[in-house]
């Protein structure tokens, strides 16, 4: 048969968010994937420097639904390293305590997720209902389901008191117990171990080349960890096990993901059982000293990278974010390779995707000539402006009204 | 009298009414095994309705008339089979001498009518869901007549209403069929396009499959037709597998609603607890346990036959 291309989004039933593979089939086989990476670019780091550090920090944590904690955690670790600040104890291990509880839920909503792909919807319909239980957590410590804005520069905004800590007890024991089960589904179900064994293989070697992050490269027993290698929060006082496995496959990362949320449940309950006294916030400057910091953190999805250049005024120069995706976006087209049509999706997601968090840039590529360019503010209005008028849609009577009233 | 039966009851009406019905029993099962509400009873009847109304878009380079034609056959093959399956006792409405044989034909038009209708679309998407119901079709359907074939042998008839009445008078015999019951139980999940064989209308890779270009009025009746292939499976499963019948034709006929209620919960049970496997994988279920599990139910039959005799 002939070599047929199909393409994967930007929509498709399979994606929850707009980004584009390419498939080229043999049959029913991959031969060859492209991933066009871009469609959601939402310009946060440019946005970040026209805000002071406080509202960056709002916008920051709305990087992602899932891990905001996470990016919020990284940023205001970085801009209270530029400011030469010791965060109070009890705000560290705060942190950990929502940055384990965001683990839990988004290692859980990729388990549905895979389910939903795999076609195994009971699987993702019973897992969301448990994802709930930490939600509901979430929301009684902080205020919110996601977007929790549970740090400030400096601290964090919400404590637990003992009731608190009670309830979390009590809900993470009981997640603990359905954990072990999905553990045991996952390992045992012979008809997910058939569609997740030996697919996808990304192996060692190819993980480390392709910088593979977070559970990713850990399934291919590649063992990082930011928590134990470069401790932030509160995870150089807390004991805990990195989970890796050598399947190297979505089986593996499946795994390594299940195990990881039995470890996080520990971890919670150590910190609910150890969690010193004390203030939960120092002051901090409102213009932060000149200086470039680099900061790390373990997003559930894998190594979330921060770097902000200070200029010594109340706004930063220059924020980037590099979110565990792009790290991993990097070995979806290896991953592909090989593999059956039917297995795309599964491989697509079992990296854990957050494509939006990804997208920073959007190349401007002139299709006859190939060649890059670049387009100033102007010059991209304007395009807009002719691109709807091409369209038959003109806006040109309302900008005049609008501007006769500005 | 005939036309009456043909078209209201046991036929075509009742027929959609029931699918509709079992339809929304599969959905509700469903939903309580994954500990969700489900929908109201009249669901499917309403998304029917809703389909109705809504716009008919046929693809530029498809077949117009092929298009529009294949979802009535496949409804007209779906409703004839049905009246040559016993319902309220062990004889059916037109049974003669090898409707089983007839039966089962009328039955693989309908995923022969779903590959036209993929590969008529002219999408990517359709034409592959094509293909995969043509290759799955080739792994289901022999152990599905097999499954079947092993209490034609032992009645020596083509026909289901003798097969039920041979049964109906010893029904004993028909613990010989439990492995058939299981290749036949399995063999539908593919026939039906359900998981853990639904690679055919795999949602996440191909969107709807071969019919992803369907929509309004031809969509509505392709949907009424899986449907009442839901009715008519169980139907044939509940005359030949399971031998309980009784003589007064109303609680016949409130048996035979109990024995579809019951594979069909089996049949949704399987859809519930397990994760789709890939088309080549169900090639080699079938072809490597379906098809021996199959043998051995012939075996056994043939073997018991000459013991009786």
């Amino acid at each position: 048969m002939a070599k047929v291309e199909i393409p994967i989004g930007p929509q498709h039933p399979a994606l929850k968010e707009p980004e584009n593979f390419v498939l080229s089939l043999d049959g029913e086989r991959i031969v060859g994937a492209a991933v066009n990476l871009g469609y959601n670019h939402r310009g946060v780091e440019k946005g970040c420097e026209g805000r002071n550090y406080t509202q960056c920090l709002y916008l920051i944590e709305r990087v992602c639904g899932i891990c905001s904690h996470s990016h919020s955690t990284s940023f205001s670790k970085a801009v209270e390293e530029l400011a030469g600040i010791e965060v109070p104890r009890r705000a560290h291990w705060i942190r950990s305590l929502v940055g384990e509880l965001e683990r839990l839920h988004s290692h859980m909503l990729w388990l549905g997720v895979a389910g939903h792909e795999l076609g195994f919807d009971t699987l993702f319909m019973l897992s969301w209902r448990d994802r709930e239980l930490v939600l509901d957590l979430l929301a009684k410590i902080t205020g919110n389901r996601v977007n929790y804005g549970a740090n400030k520069l400096g601290g964090v905004r919400s404590d637990i008191d003992d009731k608190v800590t009670e309830e979390i007890r009590v809900v993470i024991k009981k997640f603990s117990e359905a954990v072990k089960y999905y553990i045991e589904v996952v390992t045992t179900e012979p008809t997910l171990a058939a569609r997740m064994l030996g697919v996808g293989k990304l192996s060692h070697e190819d993980a480390v080349t392709f910088g593979a992050a977070g559970p990713v490269a850990r399934a291919a027993n590649v063992d990082r960890d930011v928590r134990r290698d470069d401790p932030y929060a509160a995870y150089d006082e807390i004991p805990f096990d990195v989970i890796t496995d050598d399947h190297a496959d979505v089986f593996g990362r499946a795994i390594v993901r299940a195990k990881e949320m039995a470890v996080s449940c520990e971890i919670i309950l150590y910190i609910i059982d150890n969690i010193p006294d004390g203030e939960l916030i120092t002051k901090i400057p409102r213009k932060i000293p000149e200086g470039e910091v680099f900061s790390r953190y373990e997003a559930p999805r894998g190594e979330d990278v921060h770097f902000i250049k200070s200029n010594g005024s109340d706004k930063p120069e220059r924020v980037k974010v590099r979110a565990p995706t792009s790290a991993n976006a990097a070995s979806i087209a290896l991953m592909l390779q090989d593999n059956y049509l039917a297995d795309a999706p599964i491989i697509i997601a079992a990296i854990d995707p957050c494509f939006s968090c990804t997208d920073r840039s959007i190349a401007l590529i002139d299709h006859s000539s190939g060649r890059e360019g670049m387009l100033d503010w102007r010059a991209l209005r304007q395009y807009s402006v002719d691109w709807y008028k091409n369209q038959g849609i003109s806006f040109d009577d309302l900008s005049k009204s609008l501007s006769k009233r500005m | 009298m005939a036309i009456v039966q043909i078209l209201l009851f046991p036929g075509l009406l009742f027929l959609a009414l029931y699918a509709t019905l079992l339809e929304f029993f599969d959905r509700k099962v469903y939903a309580r095994l994954q500990n969700r509400k489900g929908p109201p009873w009249y669901q499917p009847i309403a998304d029917f309705i809703k389909l109705l109304g809504k716009e008919t878009i046929i693809p530029d380079d498809a077949n117009r008339a092929l298009f529009l034609a294949l979802p009535v056959i496949a409804l007209t093959a779906v409703s004839t089979a049905f009246l040559s399956v016993p319902i309220w006792g062990t004889e059916a409405v037109m049974s003669f001498p090898g409707d089983m044989i007839v039966v089962l034909v009328l039955l693989t038009l309908i995923p022969l009518c779903f590959f036209a209708a993929g590969w008529n679309s002219s999408s990517m998407f359709s034409t592959i869901g094509a293909q995969r119901i043509l290759t799955q079709l080739f792994a289901y359907e022999v152990p599905l007549l097999m499954a079947i074939m092993g209490p034609a042998l032992m009645t020596g008839s083509w026909s289901l209403s003798e097969i039920a009445a041979f049964y109906a008078a010893n029904p004993l015999l028909a613990l010989l069929n439990i492995p058939g019951f299981v290749v036949g139980i399995l063999a539908a999940q593919g026939k039906l396009e359900r998981v853990p064989f639904d690679t055919p209308e795999a949602e996440t890779e191909i969107v709807a499959g071969a019919l992803t270009e369907y929509s309004g009025r031809p969509y509505a009746l392709f949907h009424l037709a899986v449907d009442m292939e839901l009715v008519v499976l169980p139907a044939i499963f509940a005359a030949v597998f399971i031998p309980i019948f009784v003589p007064n034709p109303i609680l016949g006929f409130g048996l035979f609603i109990l024995k579809t209620l019951v594979i069909l919960f089996i049949l949704t049970a399987i859809r519930a607890s397990m994760a789709r496997v890939r088309v080549e994988q169900m090639v080699r279920f079938c072809w490597t346990i379906l098809m021996p599990l199959a043998l051995v139910h012939l075996l056994i039959n043939l073997i018991a036959k000459g013991l009786i005799a």
